[in-house]
C-alpha cells in the first residue's frame, strides 16, 4: 500500500487511521487483561487454599523496596502522560525531556527489581531443589541484607505459619513461582515498553510528532499506562498479603 | 450455468493482485491481504495433510481388534499430534485467516485490512510455530493427548513435549493478531453506505469469531506458558507432587478450548449463510437474527467450559449450571439452522458445488449439535463420556462442519480468488464422495461409543471390529474426497475455464469488482446503496431476464 505523509493507503483520512490505530492498541490491551488474568487466577486459588505460606511468603518480600519500585512506576506514569500532553500541544522539546525522564525512571525500576531478584537468589527463595523459606532463619550470615530484628520477626511469623501448614515449604514455593511468574512477565512487559519509548524518542527527536499527528506517542502512552496498572495490582497482591500483623 | 452459456467468451483481466508482482520476495513480504490468504492457504493445506497422515496411521492401526501396525506408545503419539496439528493448524486458522483474509476487506469495500503488517506479521508467527510444533514431531512426536493434560504433559510424558508447547503459544499470537485486525477493519474500514446490518453474514460471523480469539487466545498463551515453564523449570501450579492443582489446568485450558470449537465452526457458518441464499436465490431469512446469533454463540461460548470436567468431581451445582448454559448454546444453533432451512423454502435451488457442500453442512451439522446435547445432559455424559461418542459428536462439528464449510467456501470463491472456474461435475462427484466418505468414517464410531469403546485406545474388543472396519474403509473414501478437490482447484488456478466477475451471480460487494481482483481491490471506492442478499432490486445481477420469465417462484419471497 502507498504511503502519503502519515496516511497509509488503505486509509481515506488521517481521523480513520487514528480511529484505526487507538482502537487497535484498546483491543491488544484486553487481550493483554486476558493473558495476566490466567495467571492471577492461579494466584488467587493458591492463596485460597494455602494462605498461611503465601503470607508467609509475602512476608519474607521487602517492602521497602517493593514500595519504592510503585512510587517509580506511578512517576513514571505521570512523565509519560506529560510527554502525550506535549506532544498533543506540540511542545516538541518536552516530548523529548519527558521520554527521556520516563525511560530514566524504567531503568531505575529495573535496577530495583535486579536488587530484588538477586537477594531471592542467595536467599533461596527460587522454586526448585535448593528451596528453603527457613534460609536467613537458620543462616543468618548467609543474609547479611536482612538485619537481626527483622530475622526475629520473620523466625516468629514462620513458626506461625509452620504451625499452620507443616508443608510450609512446598507450598511457599507456588507463591513464589506466583511471584517470579507475575513479576516476571511484568518486567517483560517493561522491556518491550523500554524499547517502544526510545523508538519513540528517535522519532521525537526527528521532529515527528505534531499537534496533528501523534498517534504513536499516544498509544505507547496507553501501553505504559497498562504496565503500571498491572504492577498496582500486583504490588498489594504479592506484598501486602498480611502485613496488618 | 445455463445464462453463462449465452454469454461472450470472458477473458482474464489485463492487472489483478496474482501478477501485479513477480518473483519469491513480491510473495513473502507481500502486505497484500489476498496474497496473504493464499499464503495461509498453502500453509494451512501442508499441516491438513500432515494431520490427515496421522488419521490415516490411526484408522489403519484400528483395523484390527489387536492393532498390528502402531505400538502402543505410537499410536499414543499418532492420535496427540493428529489433534495438534488439525486443530492448532488447520482448523482455527483455516476459513478465518484464508477466506476471512481474503474476503473481509472485498466485503465491505475497503483497500486492504487495517494493518497489513500486522497481518503478514500474523502469518510469520504461525509459520514460527509451526516450525517448532513440526521439530516436536520429527523429534519424537508428542503423546499427552492435544489437551495437554497436567502433570502427564508437564512432569511424566517422555516425548517432545516442550517444543510442541512453545509453538503452540507462539501460533496463538498469530491468531489474536488476525482477530484484532477483523474486529477493527470492520468497525473502521466499511465503504460508504456498508452499515453494520448491510454487512453480509459471512463478516458478522468472524465479528464473533474475533470476539472468541482476542479473549479466548490469550488465556491458553498463559497457561500453556504456565505448563511450559512447570515442565522446564519445575513451576508447581498444576503439579499435585508439589501442592498444585491440575484441575486447575483443565480449568485454564477448556476456558480457552471450548471457545475454540466456535472459532471453527462460527466461520463455516458464516460461508453457509452467504452459499444458501445465493443458491436458493432468496433473501437470507431472518437476517438480524442470523447476525445476532453469531454473537450469542460467541458469548455463551465463553460459559460452558466445564462441560467437558463433568467427570472431574467438580460440584454438582457447578456441573447443573454448566449443564444448563451448555443447553443454551443450543437455540442460537438452532436459530441459525431453522433460518437457512426457512432460507430455502421457496426458493429457486440451483445444485451447483457450493450449495452442495452447504447441504452437507446442514445435515452433518445437525448430527453433530444434537449428539452435543447428549454429551452435555449429565446422566448420559456419565455413560459415554470419553468414549468414541465423543470422537463421533466433534468430527460432526470440526470435520462435517467446519471442513464442509471450508470446502464450500473455497469453491465458492475460487473464481474470485484465481478468476478461474473448476470443473464442475467433477467437483460436484468429489463433494458427494466426501459426503459418504465422512458418514462411513464416523457414523460408526457414534455406535462404537454408545456400545462402550473408549477414546484413545490402541486395542478393542474383537465384538467391535466390524464397526472400526466400516470405519476405516469410510476414510479411505475420505481421503479420496480430500485429494481430488486439492488437484482439481489446482489445476483450476491456472488453467480453468474463466470464470468472469460474477459467475453465480452473487449479491455481495466482493463480486462487484474483477476476477481477481486489483491489488487495491476496487477501482474507486464502492459506495453501498443496496440491502444484503436482495436479488430483486439488481439489475447488474442479470437476474431481470430470468425473472420474467417465471422461474423465481411466485412465493419465493414475502
Amino acid at each position: 500500500m502507498h504511503r502519503t505523509g502519515e496516511l497509509y493507503g488503505q486509509f481515506k483520512t488521517l481521523e480513520q487511521q487514528k480511529e484505526s490505530a487507538t482502537l487497535g492498541m484498546w483491543i491488544f490491551l484486553i487481550t493483554e487483561v486476558m493473558f495476566f488474568g490466567g495467571i492471577m487466577l492461579a494466584y488467587a486459588l493458591n492463596r485460597h487454599v494455602y494462605f498461611p505460606a503465601f503470607a508467609a511468603g509475602s512476608n519474607t518480600l521487602s517492602l521497602k523496596l517493593g514500595g519504592f519500585n510503585t512510587v517509580v512506576l506511578l512517576a513514571s506514569s505521570f512523565t509519560m502522560a506529560v510527554a502525550v500532553w506535549s506532544s498533543q500541544v506540540g511542545k516538541k522539546t518536552l516530548i523529548s525531556i519527558f521520554l527521556l525522564l520516563t525511560i530514566t525512571l524504567g531503568f531505575v525500576f529495573f535496577g530495583v527489581k535486579y536488587v530484588e531478584y538477586s537477594q531471592k537468589f542467595h536467599h533461596h527463595l527460587v522454586p526448585g531443589k535448593k528451596f528453603d523459606i527457613f534460609y536467613c532463619v537458620n543462616n543468618p550470615a548467609g543474609c547479611p541484607d536482612v538485619d537481626a530484628p527483622e530475622l526475629m520477626e520473620e523466625s516468629k511469623l514462620l513458626d506461625e505459619a509452620k504451625a499452620a501448614d507443616p508443608d510450609l515449604n512446598a507450598h511457599a514455593q507456588l507463591y513464589y513461582s506466583a511471584y517470579f511468574g507475575m513479576t516476571g512477565l511484568h518486567a517483560l512487559h517493561m522491556v518491550i515498553g523500554a524499547g517502544l519509548l526510545f523508538w519513540l524518542l528517535k522519532g521525537s527527536l526527528a521532529g515527528r510528532f505534531t499537534p496533528q499527528w501523534n498517534t504513536p506517542v499516544d498509544l505507547v502512552g496507553l501501553y505504559w499506562h497498562f504496565v503500571d496498572i498491572v504492577w498496582i495490582y500486583l504490588f498489594p497482591l504479592l506484598y501486602l498479603i498480611d502485613r496488618h500483623k | 450455468m445455463s445464462t453463462a452459456a449465452a454469454a461472450p467468451v470472458k477473458t482474464m483481466p489485463e492487472h489483478h493482485y496474482l501478477n501485479a508482482t513477480y518473483g519469491i520476495r513480491s510473495w513473502l513480504l507481500t502486505v497484500d491481504h489476498k496474497r496473504i490468504a493464499l499464503l495461509y492457504l498453502a500453509s494451512v493445506t501442508f499441516f491438513f495433510f500432515i494431520g490427515g497422515f496421522f488419521a490415516m496411521m490411526i484408522r489403519l492401526h484400528l483395523l484390527t481388534p489387536s492393532g498390528y501396525l502402531l505400538s502402543a506408545d505410537t499410536y499414543n503419539r499418532m492420535f496427540t499430534m493428529h489433534g495438534v496439528a488439525m486443530i492448532f493448524f488447520f482448523l482455527i486458522p483455516s476459513i478465518p485467516a484464508v477466506l476471512g483474509n481474503f474476503l473481509i476487506p472485498l466485503m465491505i469495500g475497503a483497500k486492504d485490512l487495517a494493518f497489513p503488517k500486522i497481518n503478514l506479521l500474523s502469518w510469520y508467527v504461525y509459520v514460527v510455530g509451526g516450525a517448532f510444533t513440526l521439530y516436536s514431531m520429527v523429534s519424537g512426536g508428542l503423546d499427552t493427548g492435544w489437551t495437554f493434560y497436567t502433570p502427564l504433559s508437564t512432569v511424566y510424558s517422555n516425548s517432545a513435549v516442550a517444543p510442541a508447547v512453545v509453538g503452540i503459544f507462539i501460533t496463538g499470537f498469530s491468531s489474536i493478531l488476525t482477530g484484532l485486525n477483523f474486529l477493527v477493519t470492520i468497525h473502521t474500514m466499511r465503504a460508504p453506505g456498508m452499515t453494520w446490518f448491510r454487512l453480509p453474514m459471512f463478516v458478522w460471523a468472524h465479528y464473533a469469531t474475533s470476539i472468541v480469539m482476542i479473549l479466548g487466545t490469550p488465556v491458553i498463551a498463559i497457561t500453556l506458558a504456565l505448563a511450559g515453564m512447570e515442565r522446564l523449570f519445575g513451576l508447581g501450579f498444576f503439579n499435585p507432587a508439589m501442592g498444585g492443582d491440575p484441575i486447575l489446568f483443565q480449568h485454564l485450558f477448556w476456558f480457552y478450548s471450548h471457545p475454540a470449537v466456535y472459532i471453527m465452526i462460527l466461520p463455516a457458518m458464516g460461508v453457509i449463510s452467504e452459499l444458501i441464499p445465493t443458491f436458493a436465490r432468496k433473501q437470507l431469512f431472518g437476517y438480524h437474527f442470523v447476525a445476532a446469533a453469531s454473537l450469542a454463540i460467541a458469548v455463551i461460548g465463553f460459559l460452558v467450559w466445564t462441560h467437558h470436567m463433568f467427570l472431574t468431581g467438580q460440584s454438582t451445582y457447578a456441573a447443573l449450571v454448566f449443564s444448563f448454559l451448555t443447553f443454551l448454546v443450543a437455540i442460537p444453533s438452532a436459530v441459525k439452522t431453522f433460518n437457512w432451512v426457512a432460507t430455502l423454502y421457496g426458493g429457486s435451488i440451483s445444485f451447483d458445488t457450493p450449495m452442495l457442500y452447504a447441504f452437507g453442512f446442514l445435515g452433518l451439522f445437525l448430527i453433530g449439535g444434537l449428539t452435543g446435547l447428549f454429551l452435555g445432559c449429565l446422566g448420559t455424559d456419565i455413560h459415554i463420556h470419553d468414549t468414541y461418542f465423543v470422537v463421533a459428536h466433534f468430527h460432526y462439528i470440526m470435520v462435517g462442519g467446519a471442513i464442509m464449510g471450508y470446502l464450500g467456501g473455497l469453491h465458492f470463491w475460487w473464481p474470485k480468488m484465481t478468476g478461474r472456474m473448476y470443473p464442475e461435475w467433477l467437483a460436484r462427484i468429489s463433494a458427494l464422495i466426501l459426503f459418504v466418505g465422512f458418514n462411513l468414517t464416523f457414523f460408526p464410531q457414534f455406535l462404537l461409543g454408545y456400545l462402550g469403546m473408549p477414546r484413545r485406545y490402541h486395542v478393542y474388543p474383537p465384538e467391535f471390529q466390524v464397526y472400526n472396519v466400516m470405519s476405516t474403509a469410510g476414510a479411505s473414501i475420505l481421503a479420496i474426497g480430500y485429494l481430488l478437490p486439492m488437484i482439481y482447484l489446482t489445476w483450476a488456478a491456472f488453467c480453468g475455464k474463466v470464470a468472469g466477475d460474477n459467475p453465480w451471480p452473487a449479491t455481495g460487494l466482493e463480486w462487484k469488482t474483477q476476477s481477481p481482483p486489483l491489488t487495491e481491490n476496487f477501482e474507486v471506492t464502492p459506495v453501498v446503496t443496496w440491502e444484503p442478499y436482495d436479488f430483486h432490486n439488481r439489475p447488474d445481477l442479470g437476474l431481470d431476464a430470468v425473472a420474467a420469465n417465471g422461474v423465481v417462484p411466485a412465493h419465493g419471497d414475502d
